[in-house]
């Protein structure tokens, strides 16, 4: 890649943002509304004070987690589209030992509560990296199937079996267990349940950027990503790399659970997550796969998130749904793959012309 | 007589980003001749064909067509004024007849809705014996030859009313026989006045074949000859721009105890048919042992099976006399078998990966390269330096992405990380396919060095000169068995030719063959 390349593949998602609010503009106008002064509102209430400002770090703390699964596990080869189960499951065992363990101090129960979530993360994401790497199976099919028995699994337990009484949440975690909010130390952001577990997700980031480009196992999982034929050859084991790719992918999907739990409810709840496991596709699309990318990406998101709330008062909030959908549409647009995809197109074109 | 002028192209000059495709090029060619147009890979002479059949657009220049000026804005327009072209890579429909996919697009019609069928085959098969192309019209181009798919393409661009044939590369993908086979249709045409412009890399083809060579060097023509008046040695010359040493030389071969044992191989490919049925043989220390054949008679299997890249279902394979059958990938590497294989794209490079990180592909796990989990860049970016020099890999830097190199410097890379793990087994598949001369020269050389330092080399290759000029022995591979093996220097070509087909075994051969002495071949 020529440095106008690696230029473009900067630019590029940037422009497709800027392209993205512009043509938000029109639907605000079709609204009857100011676009200049919704979008005013829009980054005023977000960025313009601390609370805003927290709010925002506090909605991109999980697509960090599930943008960084996606990315890492695209940079492997492989699509991974069971965040969403995987950050169930792990939030899930996050909470269970957090309600179980009760007694346990929290110097030895919070690393306790986080690994629990990568595990379960990790677990169920290696299922489909196995179907993928002894039987074939494509894990795109896999990972959809097993969001739905996650979601069902982790519904019967609560409903069944862990359910507080009279509530559909599950008993609260131990207040060892509880990750403290920013607020505590800076009252001026008292209200938003941000907190610690914002560090995790950048210091995941930096983890996953270092183990990509300066380990072996980096190396191999990318060689994998790019080339299986070449990577097969070069000793690489493929099946090994495949089901390590996967799991470390649901790890990072699984510890979303953190932020929640930990940090926000102390309780598992069916459907707490919203949609974060699939907005993490859109994250790590337009962070290009690549860590920073997926910070910056998520703070976007996690301001158009919170944003909605902020502009209800004058345009309906699925305005920003919108705004997001162009976004990822313009990104899917502007980036590399499609491009390239564009040129083969266009070369066929051309055969086609050379027998007719 | 006055010649009549069937193409003059006139100071074209074609620009991509990064390179001049063509440079000023005039390039002129006679009706009923037969022209070729030589040169490395990258010396512009696709471009400059793209540009004649109205793929490409010229930056500057004009084009004159039987004297007239033409501005050929399509391939549709290069169709008009008479002009087709044969790519190297066939575009036909397999599961439609010979006639289908010769007249679609331009189907005859009975009415205004059904296809002429009868007409088509007709018409197919007054053009197949017009020209003594042989091709069975209604048959499926699914169960024909490679060579026979040539036709197929030849005539649909006769049945387009072609005068001016341009060939593409037509016998990188023929044995021996098929192209003696071309070259009398191509013959034919000639006689029946056509004008066929040959694009090749082969000398000894254009010896053999063509009326006029024009060779291209850079972009730039680099020479204009009657191939009467000039030599191979000549062409070369101008091609690459100095001295080419054409011929192979090489000492006898100091022949040690055995390296590789393989017995009885059986392995299916990838459709899960029988691909391999029973292969053995033997390499020594100090030899090239070639293995020659059509691509697709079990050559790739054999290979994957001896480098941990595909299972064998029966049979047993030692190094040095330690079993190492279906050993994994890795381990194959570590009991130092190198390894280049026969497609360098698919197996052989990382291509979005710098040339650094492709120089440690399969030591990149385990010290030097690495310091604990973490990659050792000291010591790679100083392995990539050193291998660059010795390889003469170009442009020198280890940071460029690999797809960004020509493919002469992308096999040398191959070549390179190779040969650095010292390996005491070589196996070399296709090691210059699609590679310039300057560099099979220099591919070739190294491989004799890793030859006279004692070690062995399993050299496979579809170039039958590659094989005859390196190997010490050769065995002949059909149908996934080894129907034979020869000497180099008491067999010749055209016999090894047709062992590849399965017509001969190796008894007739050196029969037949008694003792005549052959020289060495030239690679070309």
């Amino acid at each position: 890649m020529d440095k106008r390349e690696k230029l473009l593949e900067i630019l590029s998602p940037v422009l497709a943002v800027v392209a993205a609010f512009l043509v938000g503009g029109i639907f605000i106008l079709i609204i009857g509304q100011n676009p200049l002064f919704i979008y005013g509102k829009l980054f005023s209430g977000t960025l313009g004070n601390p609370y805003g400002i927290a709010q925002v770090l506090f909605k991109a703390t999980p697509l960090i987690f599930t943008g960084l699964a996606v990315a890492f596990a695209f940079r492997a080869g492989l699509f991974n589209i069971g965040a969403q189960g995987q950050l169930y499951m792990g939030a899930f065992l996050t909470a269970y030992l957090g309600f179980t363990l009760v007694n346990l101090p929290g110097f030895i129960l919070i690393p306790l509560c986080i690994l629990g979530g990568m595990i379960g993360g990790a677990l169920w994401a290696a299922i489909p990296g196995i179907l993928k790497a002894k039987r074939g199976a494509h894990e795109v099919i896999t990972t959809i199937m097993m969001n739905f028995i996650a979601l069902a699994l982790t519904n019967y337990l609560v409903a069944r079996h862990f359910h507080a009484p009279e509530t559909v949440h599950t008993q609260a975690i131990a207040f060892s267990a509880r990750i403290p909010r920013l607020s505590t130390i800076f009252p001026g952001l008292s209200g938003s349940p941000l907190n610690y577990s914002i560090f995790l997700a950048l210091l995941a980031c930096f983890i996953i950027y270092y183990i990509l480009w300066k380990t072996s196992l980096g190396y191999e999982l990318r060689a994998v990503g790019l080339n299986p034929f070449a990577a097969e050859y070069g000793g690489i084991n493929i099946a090994r790399s495949t089901i390590l790719a996967m799991a470390i992918s649901g790890a990072l999907a699984g510890l979303v659970g953190v932020n929640y739990v930990m940090g926000y409810k102390y309780y598992f709840e069916q459907g707490f997550s919203g949609g974060v496991g699939f907005m993490g596709i859109a994250v790590a699309l337009l962070g290009r796969n690549n860590p920073i990318g997926v910070i910056l990406a998520a703070l976007l998101f996690g301001l158009l998130s919170f944003g909605g709330l902020v502009i209800n008062a004058y345009v309906p909030k699925e305005l920003v749904d919108i705004l997001q959908a162009i976004v990822i549409i313009f990104v899917i647009a502007s980036s590399r793959p499609f491009r390239e995809y564009l040129m083969r197109l266009k070369k066929r074109t051309l055969a086609r012309g050379e027998q007719g | 007589m006055v010649r009549e002028i069937a193409i003059e192209m006139r100071g074209i000059t074609k620009r991509f980003p990064r390179v001049v495709a063509n440079d000023n090029v005039d390039f002129g060619v006679y009706k009923g001749e037969i022209h070729a147009l030589v040169g490395e890979n990258g010396a512009g002479k696709s471009t400059l064909m793209k540009i004649l059949y109205g793929l490409y657009q010229k930056d500057s220049g004009q084009i004159f067509i039987r004297g007239r000026e033409m501005d050929i804005s399509s391939p549709s327009v290069a169709i008009s004024q008479g002009i087709g072209m044969v790519h190297q890579h066939f575009m036909l429909i397999p599961p439609l007849t010979v006639a289908e996919n010769v007249v679609l697009g331009q189907e005859p019609r009975k009415g205004k809705i059904f296809n002429d069928t009868k007409k088509a085959i007709q018409d197919v098969e007054r053009l197949s014996k017009k020209y003594g192309l042989k091709v069975d019209a209604q048959a499926k181009v699914q169960d024909l030859s490679v060579g026979l798919e040539q036709r197929v393409e030849i005539i649909k661009v006769l049945y387009r009313g072609a005068e001016i044939l341009i060939l593409d590369e037509p016998t990188a993908v023929l044995t021996p026989q098929e192209v003696e086979e071309l070259f009398n249709i191509m013959r034919s045409l000639k006689e029946e006045g056509k004008t066929i412009i040959f694009i090749t890399h082969k000398l000894k083809e254009v010896m053999e074949i063509s009326d006029w060579v024009t060779v291209m060097r850079d972009g730039k023509v680099a020479g204009i000859v009657e191939t009467k008046k000039t030599t191979k040695e000549e062409l070369a010359k101008m091609m690459v721009g100095r001295e080419v040493l054409l011929r192979v030389e090489k000492n006898p071969p100091q022949i040690r105890g055995v390296v590789l044992e393989v017995k009885d191989l059986e392995a299916v490919n990838d459709r899960g048919l029988s691909a391999l049925r029973g292969v053995s043989f033997k390499i020594r220390a100090g030899e090239i042992l070639g293995i020659a054949g059509v691509e697709g008679n079990g050559q790739t299997e054999l290979i994957e099976a001896l480098t941990g890249l595909r299972r064998l279902i029966r049979g047993k394979v030692t190094l040095w006399g330690k079993d190492i059958t279906n050993a994994s990938a890795r381990k194959i590497l570590e009991s130092r078998i190198a390894h280049i294989p026969e497609d360098r794209h698919k197996r052989g490079l990382i291509l979005d990966y710098s040339v650094e990180n492709n120089l440690i592909l399969g030591s990149h796990y385990r010290p030097p390269m690495t310091k604990g989990p973490r990659l050792n860049f000291k010591k790679i970016s100083e392995n990539a330096l050193e291998l660059i020099k010795r390889f003469d890999i170009r442009p020198a830097d280890k940071e460029i992405q690999v797809n960004s190199l020509s493919g002469g410097n992308q096999q040398k890379t191959i070549v390179a990380r190779e040969l650095s793990r010292h390996p005491q087994l070589l196996i070399a598949s296709q090691p210059t396919r699609g590679v310039d001369i300057g560099a099979i020269e220099f591919i070739h050389r190294k491989i004799l060095e890793e030859r006279d330092k004692g070690e062995a080399v399993l050299l496979v290759s579809a170039e039958l000169s590659e094989v005859m000029s390196l190997s010490d022995r050769i065995l002949v591979m059909y149908e996934g068995k080894i129907v034979g093996e020869v000497e180099p220097k008491k067999t010749s070509e055209s016999d090894l030719g047709l062992m590849m087909a399965g017509a001969k075994s190796s008894d007739q051969v050196i029969r037949q063959s008694g003792d005549r002495e052959f020289p060495d071949t030239p690679i070309s």
